[in-house]
């Protein structure tokens, strides 16, 4: 290997795992907000690039009947639970929340899609039709069993994440995608060239970054989420409701996948179930950080990406295999390093 | 005039144990009113159900609504505020963003007063103000409560429920406590106060219930129960004298 290949690789893992460390940081807030373990992360990564895909090919992307008919069942749950207790006053806001925003949005979509509008406006579309499907999934099929132990939280995230898997080949068939790069730049930097693409990934993932830093230091649901996953009695005795934080979190984590499938889609070809795989990378790096330290989680997925590259460039067919194989040497590392706390119930 | 909480037959229950059996009680407006009683006798179950963290079941009116389908989220943004036996505060986070979490349900209405209250409560408990960016886990006892109650008060509560404020602290640090409490009424909040330290808590209040085994089974105007045999012999006898 020359210097040359290396700092290609080095380019190449980065990007990537500059990806890993958005999922990550996903999935450690959802972890530390909720303990749900978002293995459905990555399902959000396949719908927002697969979603893109139908966009520009100027087709109402199957995503679209997904929001509506999420939004319907949201509503109908709300509205049961609102008549139960005689909230006639929360009716409209739920139909707008819930039927009219989602149908709103889904209009605009079959309108606008065949005129195939500029790269960012496809890009836009795309967030908005993928990004509410987190709250209704939290609504659906978490909040009802909001306070079960973390192990039936991770069985019902197998579920969610086996359903939509299924419904992502219903939606867009088994054929992979591939979008157009944002930008066909390229840099020759000595011998290394680098690609406009991976500049794009670094620059927005980087920026979402510092964005949720602000958002968590400086606003006050950024503050509300930290104070539910410090101490989730204290954060409802002031007056911050567990399924307010949820949803919040769910919609983080469904713009930071969705986002995520934006801009890897056209750097791989990815598929209905492709992911799965993406996601659990990011989740080898959130356990890196042992599921509650976000540097960590970021630093750790990042080496992941690292660890890929040049994986595929020795024993590419062992690429995976060896990636996962790192959770082993974390595992042992965190066991002895952490003192194991029970899990409370209250 | 009429009472701003109302509890009629409130009675909660952990699985088949009845915790708490048919309670009455009523705090009316301004008044400082107090549930004293020994351990386990029910008396932060009650509490904890009239903030709606745990269910219950009979009649609590308050403000003249039924608070029976309000969550305890809700129940913030009416003015009721808990300060629980545990503190429970965000042992992660500054002293300055507990505060601002006590506010959130203000904040949330952009409510544009918050700043004047945070002088309040800096001007209340100096101490908080000399360390508004450690974190709260690394305050002591004393300041930890300083902090709960402070929390408390930026929600801007009408009815503020106190479970155990003096419990683990140092005899200086509860008359501070109590001062505070006492200080409240002029700001014409309503407290209930349940406290094991029965003779600060009837001297601070204006009228009191005894709590055993999960029933009242004494109450009247606090000078009249720290004068009332029975009170004396159990809750005010030798033993617990001290601070107040």
């Amino acid at each position: 290997m020359n210097s040359e290949i290396a700092l290609f690789l080095i380019q190449d893992g980065l990007t990537n795992g500059a990806i890993y460390a958005l999922l990550a940081l996903a999935l450690v807030l959802v972890f530390a907000v909720t303990r749900v373990i978002f293995i459905p992360q990555g399902e959000f990564v396949a719908y927002g690039a697969l979603t893109l895909a139908s966009l520009q090919l100027g087709k109402l992307p199957g995503t679209a009947w997904l929001l509506l008919t999420a939004g319907v069942a949201v509503a109908a749950v709300e509205l049961v639970q609102a008549l139960r207790i005689g909230a006639v006053r929360r009716v409209p806001a739920i139909v707008l929340h819930y039927v009219l925003v989602p149908s709103a949005i889904v209009v605009l979509a079959w309108w606008v899609a065949p005129q195939k509008p500029a790269l960012t406006f496809q890009v836009l579309l795309a967030l908005l039709l993928v990004v509410p499907l987190g709250p209704m999934v939290y609504r659906l099929a978490y909040q009802p069993l909001a306070n079960a132990s973390v192990l039936v939280l991770l069985i019902i995230s197998v579920a969610v994440h086996f359903a939509m898997t299924g419904l992502g080949l219903v939606f867009f068939g088994a054929e992979g995608s591939r979008t157009p790069a944002f930008s066909d730049a390229h840099w020759k930097l000595g011998v290394l060239t680098i690609s406009g693409q991976s500049l794009w990934v670094l620059g927005v993932s980087l920026s979402l970054i510092v964005a949720l830093l602000l958002f968590f230091e400086h606003t006050i649901y950024g503050k509300a989420l930290r104070a539910t996953a410090v101490n989730r009695v204290g954060a409802r005795l002031v007056g911050i409701s567990p399924a307010m934080a949820g949803k919040l979190s769910f919609t983080l984590a469904a713009l930071i996948g969705a986002l995520s499938g934006v801009l890897v889609a056209p750097i791989t070809t990815i598929y209905y179930d492709s992911g799965f795989l993406v996601g659990l990378k990011g989740f080898v790096g959130a356990i890196v950080g042992g599921l509650v330290s976000y540097p960590i989680a970021a630093a750790g997925a990042l080496l992941v990406g690292l660890l890929e590259a040049y994986a595929s460039f020795w024993a590419s067919a062992y690429k995976e295999v060896i990636v996962f194989t790192m959770i082993v040497p974390v595992l042992v590392w965190r066991s002895f390093t952490t003192h194991h706390i029970e899990e409370e119930e209250e | 005039m009429s009472a701003l909480l109302q509890v009629r037959g409130l009675s909660v229950a952990y699985g088949k144990i009845e915790a708490v059996h048919q309670v009455g009680l009523s705090v009316e407006e301004g008044r400082i009113v107090t549930v004293i009683g020994p351990n386990g006798a029910g008396k932060t179950t009650l509490l904890a159900a009239l903030m709606g963290v745990l269910p219950s079941r009979g009649n609590i009116s308050y403000a003249g609504g039924d608070l029976a389908h309000v969550e305890a989220e809700k129940r913030v943004g009416l003015g009721l505020c808990l300060v629980p036996e545990r503190r429970e505060l965000f042992a992660a986070m500054t002293v300055e963003d507990n505060l601002v979490l006590g506010a959130f349900h203000r904040y949330r209405k952009r409510d544009k007063s918050i700043n004047a209250d945070f002088e309040q409560v800096y001007q209340l408990f100096p101490r908080l103000k000399e360390r508004y960016r450690q974190l709260a886990g690394t305050l002591s006892g004393g300041e930890r409560q300083m902090l709960a109650l402070g929390r408390a008060l930026m929600s801007r509560p009408r009815l503020l429920m106190l479970d155990e404020p003096s419990l683990g602290l140092a005899p200086l640090v509860v008359r501070d406590i109590f001062r505070v409490i006492a200080g409240l009424r002029e700001t014409g909040v309503s407290i209930l106060l349940v406290e094991q330290n029965a003779r600060a808590a009837l001297q601070v209040s204006d009228y009191g219930y005894v709590l055993e085994t999960g029933e009242i089974a004494v109450e009247g105007p606090s000078a009249e129960l720290a004068s009332d045999p029975r009170v004396i012999e159990s809750y005010l006898g030798l033993a617990s004298g001290g601070a107040g």
